[in-house]
């Protein structure tokens, strides 16, 4: 760092985006030590991803070895309900195990790699900001925008990482139809959508004066560039070029190779980086753009009761989730109608519905959708039910639990909290999905039969709040394990069908127990033992916790 | 006097540090009891196993009574905490988080609790993240007081205000004291306990050092005598319990336990004392007795028996 001292900018708040030369200073230094501070975090994202995209090309390898079965592969992908968990359409073309790599993993990885990014910058910028750190490093010889620069370099070091190791990983895995250009772009298209998604947190950091905020908005967004590919991936092919994912999909890697939908990418990721430093100078340091509010004088009745209390801290937490996923119900029922027509004279697929009970195209599709939407809705249940941990860290549990609440009530509290909104995340989900279903596919009984569906998903939803709360009580700072949960649904009930894996990786999970309505028929068994396991779940986390020591500051 | 807070041989380790090391502490019922020691003393330790938030590892811990483990819901509704570093939600404002806690405490007297949010000069209608750390303590002061407990827990709970809100604090102290309340106070500010506290237990590793009235302490350690007399005076240092003694010309200092102070003076009125200046020792000087090793051992000379430590820096006000 040099010695240099910034004189004081008396006018920067009425020229914002002036940038002065030393407005960088000390980046190096803060990237060096934010690659010290986040040396395991990243090295765990970035093997999980390359490992994952692994051994994923080697099943591919292994399971569609012959053209017979690569032509089996394309006939049950092309569906639209194995087109919007996917992608486009020209992929089938040549459905190499490289095609098939392009066509089935780049949306949801672009979802990971996105979330990624979003929280390495968040975490650098707002997380520093919200808990008085940044004023500690800002106060020595650091230029004001040295803070975002360096979460930017640390997001762009961290998605090259990722892009060399897939490439290099992928063309020594030797497979058909995996080249070493083919396997560079893979790899670069995925450090595309991470600086996009990175470029889009420097803005919401900006934003809002919390990283859950802050991160909350971006993974929004994240959200909306997946609906809006997946269905301009079934319909209108003009939605899938309005959405970043749908760009790096369309890169046609193993397929065509083009390059230039990264320039796309690069543009975009440049253009919201520096907006982003544009907005940062109008703001003063630990503020947000949009000015903290006076509220209430007094707490309303409502607040002062432990469930009430643990509402209003979840209150925007479940609202966004709960717009989130009404969004998706639409977006998917919306292509339920055309789903049914598509499929009609596939044969296979027919024959794979007759397997499943005789149920129609529609209601497999449903069914699918459905596993995603409770995904989703066990990532909230996760959030919602480690919030006591957060609480607990942050030191704003001892105050409360140094008063008449006793430890169950407190706790009851957020946990009653996640078991609810858990249940009426999935029950929203199912009614949106069911009406606008209905719309599209012009029957009426859809409705109620979607909302049964996504409700039955409510004990396996329970359980998962179960695995938190018995984390908390017994092992706290293990708490974050219970994300296993959700991400391993997600891997068995996404990746399930298209790696083949065996039933009993299915069984492990909560979610693999819930009858798959519409398409099976209704079960009640699993759901009430499902049920009865999270009650005891719940019983005795709150009884570990009864007898530990809260952690203090 | 009935007993409101005892304390015997406290153990408890986390991991391998053991911040409470056979602690006692014992707080008569009415009494504002001071509670001091440096940082990682066991302070916080000691007050949150009264909470019942942390569960000892051995030793007795009785609160008005009862079990602070056992019985903690029935006690929290009979006290009140002030943790030194508050903690508010960011999404609540500061009225809605002293509601919350008086009320789940068991009860919030309305008029009490504007009269106080107005004596400490709070806005109530910020968000919690918008306070200052002064702002949160008189956040967390407001709630405790607002409520009608007889046992107030107090873990440094002015620290970050200001001096003007330093008088209000000591003022509604004393009220509470002259209502009856039992008050275990946890401080730094030396001149705040010398004002407020009727008995004071010194803490260090985890161990009570010390425990008494502050005229019990001084007692015991060296009175400070500055004096100048017609003659030189001699013979002093032969006389047990005189310490430090100077003696320059006609100008005498020395410190003398209390016990000898009375022979200290009647040898030094032998040769005509012309000015005299003693002064008890203040509990800065009490405090740096027992950390004097301490800071021997952080590279100052040990401290605790000179006439002017403060001179020296050795405590931070």
């Amino acid at each position: 760092m040099t010695s240099t001292v910034t004189p004081l900018d008396v006018s920067g708040r009425s020229a914002p985006a002036r940038i002065v030369p030393d407005a960088f200073t000390g980046t190096g230094t803060l990237v060096r030590f934010g690659l010290r501070r986040d040396r395991v975090r990243m090295s765990l994202w970035l093997l999980a991803l390359t490992l994952g995209t692994l051994i994923t090309a080697a099943q591919y390898k292994t399971l569609y070895s012959t053209p017979e079965e690569r032509a089996a592969a394309v006939s049950s992908m092309d569906s639209p309900a194995a087109l919007a968990m996917t992608g486009p359409r020209h992929y089938l073309s040549d459905y190499t195990a490289g095609a098939m790599l392009g066509h089935q993993m780049l949306g949801f990885m672009a979802v990971l790699v996105g979330l990624m990014s979003v929280l390495i910058v968040t975490r650098h910028t707002r997380d520093e900001e919200e808990t008085g750190r940044a004023e500690l490093v800002r106060s020595t010889v650091v230029g004001h925008h040295a803070q975002l620069a360096s979460a930017l370099a640390l997001a762009a070091v961290a998605n090259l990482a990722l892009a060399l190791l897939l490439a290099l990983g992928l063309t020594t895995t030797g497979i058909d139809g995996i080249g070493p250009g083919g396997a560079l772009l893979y790899g670069l298209t995925h450090a595309a959508i991470g600086l996009v998604f990175a470029g889009v947190a420097a803005v919401t950091a900006q934003i809002t004066a919390h990283t859950r905020g802050a991160s909350g908005m971006a993974l929004a967004v994240i959200g909306v560039a997946y609906v809006l590919r997946a269905s301009g991936d079934v319909g209108d092919d003009a939605l899938s070029w309005l959405s970043p994912i749908g760009w790096i999909q369309r890169t046609y890697v193993f397929v065509d190779n083009r390059w230039w939908p990264l320039g796309l990418c690069l543009v975009l990721a440049a253009l919201t980086a520096a907006y982003g430093f544009v907005l940062s100078t109008r703001r003063d340091v630990g503020a947000g753009l949009r000015a903290a509010r006076l509220g209430r004088r007094t707490a309303s009745d409502a607040l002062t009761r432990p469930f009430g209390f643990a509402l209003r801290l979840h209150r925007a937490t479940l609202l966004g989730f709960g717009a989130g996923l009404c969004l998706m119900g639409v977006m998917y029922g919306s292509i339920l109608g055309e789903a049914a027509d598509m499929v009609k004279d596939i044969d296979q697929i027919q024959e794979a519905l007759a397997r499943i009970g005789g149920s129609t195209v529609a209601e497999s599709f449903a069914s699918m959708v459905m596993v995603v939407v409770a995904v989703v809705a066990a990532v909230y249940v996760v959030m919602a039910a480690l919030r006591p941990r957060a609480e607990e860290n942050a030191g704003r549990a001892e105050p409360l639990l140094a008063t008449g609440l006793s430890r169950d009530r407190w706790l009851g509290g957020h946990v009653a909290v996640a078991l609810a909104g858990g249940t009426v995340l999935m029950v929203l989900a199912g009614l949106s999905f069911g009406l606008s279903g209905a719309a599209s596919a012009g029957d009426g009984d859809l409705v109620l039969e979607l909302v049964g569906a996504a409700a039955a998903y409510a004990p396996a939803l329970w359980v998962t709040v179960g695995v938190a709360v018995l984390l908390f009580g017994w092992f706290p700072r293990a708490g974050v394990a219970a994300w296993i949960v959700p991400v391993y649904a997600f891997l068995v009930g996404y990746l399930g069908p298209i790696l083949q894996l065996p039933d009993w990786t299915k069984n492990l999970s909560p979610f693999g127990h819930v009858p798959q309505l519409p398409a099976a028929g209704m079960n009640w068994t699993p759901l009430l033992v499902l049920t009865a396991v999270a009650a005891g779940l719940i019983l005795l986390g709150l009884a570990g916790f009864r007898r530990r020591d809260l952690d203090t500051k | 006097m009935k007993k409101a807070i005892t304390v015997t041989g406290l153990h408890k380790a986390f991991g391998r540090t053991h911040a409470l090391d056979g602690l006692d502490l014992a707080v008569e019922a009415g009494e504002v009891h001071g509670f001091l020691g440096p940082n990682g003393a066991g302070k916080s330790t000691t007050i949150r196993v009264l909470l019942g938030l942390l569960r000892a590892d051995s030793g007795g811990a009785q609160l008005l009574g009862k079990d602070p483990w056992r019985d903690a819901v029935e006690l929290h509704r009979r006290l009140a905490y002030v943790p030194g570093d508050v903690e508010l939600w960011p999404n609540l404002t500061g009225g809605e988080a002293i509601d919350l806690l008086a009320k789940l405490r068991g009860g919030l007297d309305l008029r009490r609790r504007d009269e106080l949010i107005d004596r400490f000069d709070l806005d109530p209608t910020k968000k919690g993240r918008a306070y200052s750390k002064g702002n949160r303590q008189k956040v967390a002061i407001v709630a405790a007081l607002a409520s009608d407990a007889e046992l107030l827990l107090l873990d440094e709970p002015t620290s970050g205000l200001d001096p003007l809100m330093e008088v209000v604090f000591q003022d509604v102290i004393l009220q509470a004291r002259a209502a009856g309340k039992t008050v275990l106070l946890s401080s730094h500010i030396l001149a705040q306990v010398e004002k407020l506290c009727d008995r004071v237990s010194i803490v260090r590793q985890g161990r009570t050092v010390q425990s008494g009235t502050l005229g019990e302490m001084r007692h015991f350690t060296r009175t400070n005598v500055e004096a100048e007399t017609e003659r030189p005076a001699t013979g002093l240092d032969a006389m047990s319990g005189v310490h430090e003694l100077r003696v320059t010309d006609r100008r005498v200092n020395f410190a003398v336990d209390g016990a000898h102070l009375d022979a200290a003076i009647r040898r030094l009125g032998e040769f005509g004392i012309r000015s005299l200046i003693s002064h008890p020792p203040t509990l800065e000087e009490l405090m740096l007795r027992h950390y004097g090793d301490e800071l021997g051992s952080n590279g100052r000379a040990a401290q605790g028996d000179t006439g002017s430590p403060v001179a020296d820096g050795g405590v931070a006000r």
